[in-house]
Parts: C-alpha cells; sequence; structure tokens
C-alpha cells in the first residue's frame, strides 16, 4: 500500500513547494523586516537584515495613538461575533434539530442576502446613520458587521450542528434526561468546537472587513482597517512607522488564522467544499 | 415526530435572525430603488422630485460607466484567472510529499488573512514603489529601468494585488478538495500505466470540478466589490483607468454627492451580482441535497 516515494523527488518537490511559499510569503516577511528598519534603512535598497530598532513600534504608538484602532478592532470584531453567535445559534439549533419542508429555503434565501453588493446600499446605510447619529460609533458598526456575517454564521453553525447525531439524544432520552438535561450536558459539550469554529472565522472577517469600517468611521470608532487606509497619502519618510503598525495590525488575525485552515474552507464555501 | 409545542418554539428561535435579515435586506434596497427614480443631489437638497430614467440614462451614457465596467470584468477575469490556474499548480505541488509541510502550507495561506489596506499599501510602497520598491530594485540590478506601476499599468497592479490576496484561499479550497480525492484510484491509474497528464486531465480535473465552481463563483462575489485595494493605491486613477463598478458609485455617492445617480449605479451593480449569485446557490443548493 505504501508507495515508495524516492528521495531526489521529495527533495524536488520540496525546494519547489519553498520556493513558491516564500515567494507567496515575501510581502508579509518584508514587511516584519521593514518594521525594524530605521526609516533610513528602508528607504536605502532592498536589505534583508535591519538594525532590530524597536522605536517604530514605540513611535506608532506615542505620534499616532495606535491604542485607538486597535481597540476599536478589537471590540468591534468580538462584539459584532458575540452579537451574531447570540442571534444565530438558536436558528442554526432549530433548524438542525427539527428541520422542516421549508428549512432549505430560509437558509438559501439567508445566503442569497449575502450576494448583495455592499456598494450598492452605501447611499442609504450612509443617509440613515447620518440621521440617526450613528456615523462613526461603535454601536453603528457593530450593527453593521453583525448584519454582514449574520448569514455565514448561521450557516455555519447548521453545518456544524446537522453532523451531532439524533440517536445521542434518544439513548440520552431513554436514559431519563429532562429537556434541560440534554441540552446541559449532551448537546452543549458535542455543540462547542462547531461554535468555537465560528466564532475564530467570524472574528477574522471582521477584523479585516474594509469597506463599511472605512466609509462609515472618520476617528472615534475606526478601526485598524480604516487607520492604516488613513496612510495612503504619497510620502516617503515613514515606511518603517507604517510596517510597524501593518505587522501588529495583522499579527493576531495572522495566527487565529493559521489555526483555523479547516474551518475557513468550510465557512467560506457554506459546507460546499469540507 | 415535530409536536406542535417543538414547532412553535423551534419558529420563535428562528425568528431574531430572520425579522433581522428581512429587515436588512428590504429596507435599504427598497431606498437605493425609490431614489434611483429621484433627482436627490446632497448639495442641493431643495430640487427634490421625481426624475423618471434620467439617473439610468445619466449612468449609462457616462463615458467612465462603461470604462469601469470593463474594468470591473477585468479585474474579475484577470483574478479569477491568476487564482484559478496559479491555485491548482500549488495545491498539486504541497499534495506532493515534502519536508516541512506544515510550514509550506502556513506561508502560503497567510496573504488572505492580511487586510486589504495593509496588503494594498504594502505591495503600493514596498515592491511595486518606482524608486524604493524591491521590484525597482531588482529592475535596477538588471540594468532596466524601473516600471512605475500605479502610472502605467493601474489595473494591472490592482489585479496583481488583488490576486495575491486571493491565491491562498483558491489554493486551499482546491487541496481540500485535493485531499478527498481516493488514493487507490490514483494508484490503480498509475498501476495501468496512466502518465500524470492523464491522470491529471481524467481523473484529478473531474474530481476538482466542482470545488473549481465554487471558488469561481464565491470570488466572484467579493471581486465585484474589490473597494478598499483601489482606495489606497491608485484611488481608481489615473483617470478613470482603475475605477472599477463599485468605485464609481462610491465617488458619485460621496464625492459627487449624486444620491440619484448612485443608486441608479447601485441597481446596476446588483443585477450584475443577482446573475453570479444564481448560479452560486444552485451550486451550493445541491450540496443541501446529499
Amino acid at each position: 500500500m505504501a508507495r515508495a516515494v524516492s528521495t531526489r523527488r521529495k527533495v524536488v518537490f520540496t525546494i519547489l513547494a519553498w520556493s513558491v511559499a516564500l515567494l507567496l510569503f515575501f510581502p508579509i516577511l518584508y514587511t516584519v523586516i521593514t518594521s525594524v528598519k530605521t526609516e533610513g534603512e528602508a528607504i536605502s535598497g532592498f536589505s534583508l537584515i535591519p538594525s532590530f530598532t524597536f522605536e517604530n513600534y514605540v513611535e506608532v504608538q506615542t505620534q499616532r495613538d495606535y491604542w485607538r484602532p486597535f481597540t476599536n478592532s478589537v471590540v468591534l470584531s468580538l462584539l459584532s461575533t458575540f452579537v451574531a453567535l447570540v442571534i444565530a445559534v438558536p436558528a442554526a439549533w432549530a433548524m438542525a434539530f427539527s428541520p422542516t419542508p421549508r428549512t432549505k429555503d430560509i437558509l438559501m434565501w439567508m445566503l442569497s442576502t449575502k450576494m448583495m453588493p455592499a456598494v450598492a446600499v452605501l447611499v442609504p446605510i450612509y443617509l440613515l446613520f447620518r440621521d440617526w447619529g450613528l456615523l462613526d460609533t461603535r454601536t453603528g458598526l457593530t450593527f453593521m458587521l453583525t448584519m454582514i456575517n449574520l448569514p455565514i454564521v448561521v450557516w455555519m453553525l447548521y453545518t456544524y450542528f446537522r453532523e451531532i447525531p439524533g440517536e445521542i439524544l434518544e439513548a440520552a432520552r431513554m436514559d431519563g434526561a429532562t429537556l434541560w438535561g440534554e441540552i446541559a450536558y449532551v448537546l452543549t459539550p458535542m455543540a462547542i468546537p462547531g461554535i468555537a469554529s465560528t466564532m475564530l472565522l467570524n472574528i477574522i472577517l471582521a477584523w479585516n472587513e474594509s469597506f463599511w469600517t472605512i466609509r462609515l468611521t472618520t476617528t472615534n470608532s475606526a478601526p485598524l482597517t480604516a487607520f492604516i487606509a488613513s496612510f495612503s497619502s504619497p510620502q516617503g519618510l515613514f515606511w518603517a512607522k507604517l510596517s510597524a503598525a501593518s505587522t501588529l495590525a495583522i499579527a493576531p488575525i495572522l495566527i487565529m488564522g493559521w489555526f483555523s485552515q479547516k474551518q475557513l474552507v468550510r465557512g467560506l464555501t457554506f459546507g460546499a467544499v469540507k | 415526530m415535530a409536536t406542535a409545542q417543538t414547532r412553535g418554539l423551534s419558529r420563535l428561535m428562528m425568528a431574531p435572525s430572520v425579522g433581522l435579515l428581512l429587515i436588512w435586506m428590504i429596507v435599504p434596497l427598497a431606498m437605493t430603488l425609490w431614489f434611483s427614480f429621484q433627482n436627490y443631489n446632497l448639495l442641493n437638497p431643495a430640487n427634490v422630485g421625481f426624475a423618471g430614467l434620467f439617473n439610468y440614462r445619466f449612468f449609462y451614457t457616462d463615458p467612465a460607466f462603461f470604462q469601469s465596467l470593463w474594468n470591473t470584468l477585468a479585474l474579475v477575469g484577470g483574478v479569477l484567472l491568476i487564482t484559478v490556474l496559479g491555485g491548482i499548480a500549488i495545491a498539486l505541488l504541497i499534495d506532493q510529499e515534502i519536508f516541512g509541510q506544515g510550514i509550506v502550507r502556513i506561508m502560503i495561506i497567510s496573504p488572505f488573512f492580511v487586510m486589504p489596506p495593509v496588503a494594498a499599501l504594502v505591495w503600493k510602497n514596498m515592491i511595486m514603489h518606482p524608486s524604493y520598491g524591491v521590484l525597482a530594485d531588482m529592475a535596477r540590478g538588471l540594468g532596466l529601468q524601473p516600471v512605475d506601476w500605479f502610472a502605467q499599468y493601474p489595473l494591472l497592479a490592482i489585479i496583481i494585488i488583488v490576486a495575491w490576496q486571493w491565491l491562498p484561499f483558491a489554493t486551499l479550497i482546491l487541496l481540500t478538495a485535493l485531499q478527498s480525492l481516493d488514493g487507490e484510484q490514483k494508484e490503480a491509474a498509475e498501476m495501468d500505466g496512466a502518465g500524470f497528464v492523464s491522470r491529471f486531465v481524467y481523473l484529478t480535473l473531474p474530481h476538482l470540478a466542482r470545488a473549481i465552481t465554487v471558488v469561481i463563483l464565491i470570488q466572484t462575489i467579493f471581486l465585484l466589490g474589490v473597494y478598499a485595494e483601489i482606495l489606497v493605491t491608485t484611488n481608481g486613477g489615473p483617470g478613470y483607468a482603475s475605477t472599477n463598478l463599485a468605485f464609481l458609485i462610491y465617488r458619485t455617492a460621496l464625492l459627487g454627492y449624486d444620491v440619484g445617480g448612485a443608486s441608479a449605479g447601485g441597481i446596476i451593480a446588483v443585477i450584475l451580482a443577482n446573475i453570479v449569485a444564481f448560479f452560486l446557490m444552485r451550486a451550493v443548493g445541491k450540496n443541501l441535497d446529499r
């Protein structure tokens, strides 16, 4: 059964794969390297050896008040994920455990709301937010992020819940478990991994959302996406600092992403590829 | 098995999700549709009235509209081409037995987690900058004239950046599909003397067909709305050279204050997205029946 793979073949493929991987990873790697260079080094030609200064990280905080957008990103992504889960868990639960003939239609309809291009509703949302005083507030943005990701959250939870076998409930019932006993001791432990994966993917999506977070904020509630985008004006003397800010902005999500590769596929394809 | 009581309970459990999404879908879209038939400019709020199809005609006859439509197609098509072909190649490569597979995987999927403004600014400043970028350094090293990407090939530059962000997504999904391919089938084909090419064409590609469809459709939904990458690099320019439909609508609405015109553009974008969505829903819907 085990086919012997010739070592030469393995070495060739290893070199090829590592070259591709390093090429794709290079922009990120170079950003991290540039973040510990001085501003002078950053614009004096290609170099992979920085002087390992950490003053950029200090200056990003002291000059640009980095913690405000960072805190906003954390609060917005966690809060919107929490709200979405609170709304979505009961719905997905009901659809997975007591499906009706219309369940499939409801799920497909939820998915279809995700197809609406954001820019098409930019004008009404902007005007409503202006009239209701929600522009540049965390409340308004949390609501937006929750609504944007709600269909994905319901779908992902549904595909996980559906895999919990119904027989286990019957067994619990035969053993005399009450409804609350069922939920607390049988279903919840089995549902936790699915909920955790959903949460992880949703935090990533909310953290990186770059249309509404840029358009509906100015300073108070601007998360990192808007903060970084504000650096777009052409200047040449701040690259090391920009790299430091960028590294801090992507590091948490990059690490979370590495741990959620499998769930990512499932969540983003709505269960079509597992 | 479901009694009337549990049915009532499950309806109650679904109500918040369904209700919120219903409002979320209907209210803004209805407003966009309403505005698209109105004369409504934020700079001239007194002059509001029924405009008929004027906004649509205005948007349609604007030369920027056709350019942005073409740019949208080029952006979506170009990125899809790079990510699907590149994704298949890389997925096949890292599906082989190699040293350090875990690290290779992590490096390859990383770009997907980089937020769009960071991705765009890193490429703009450190890779593609005509005097300080890595590509310029390389060009000078080879004795060539560095390319000013965002002035000479703005749309291509944006296609490259967006493709870099989405290549990991395509790779990851195709790799997942590839790994579910039956190993014994592959071995049998190999024993029968099928070469790499015929194994790929007759065995691997049909197996990947579904995953490729999913990749194309999901990416299209997101690629139709590419925004931040354009905002921080070219701002749609020079002229309208890198303005896509989403960016044109944003320009009309928040820079031109033309609510009516932007809404007409929005409705056109909805129609475009719906054509794609129709096919996506069919592909995903089939999976539910399984």
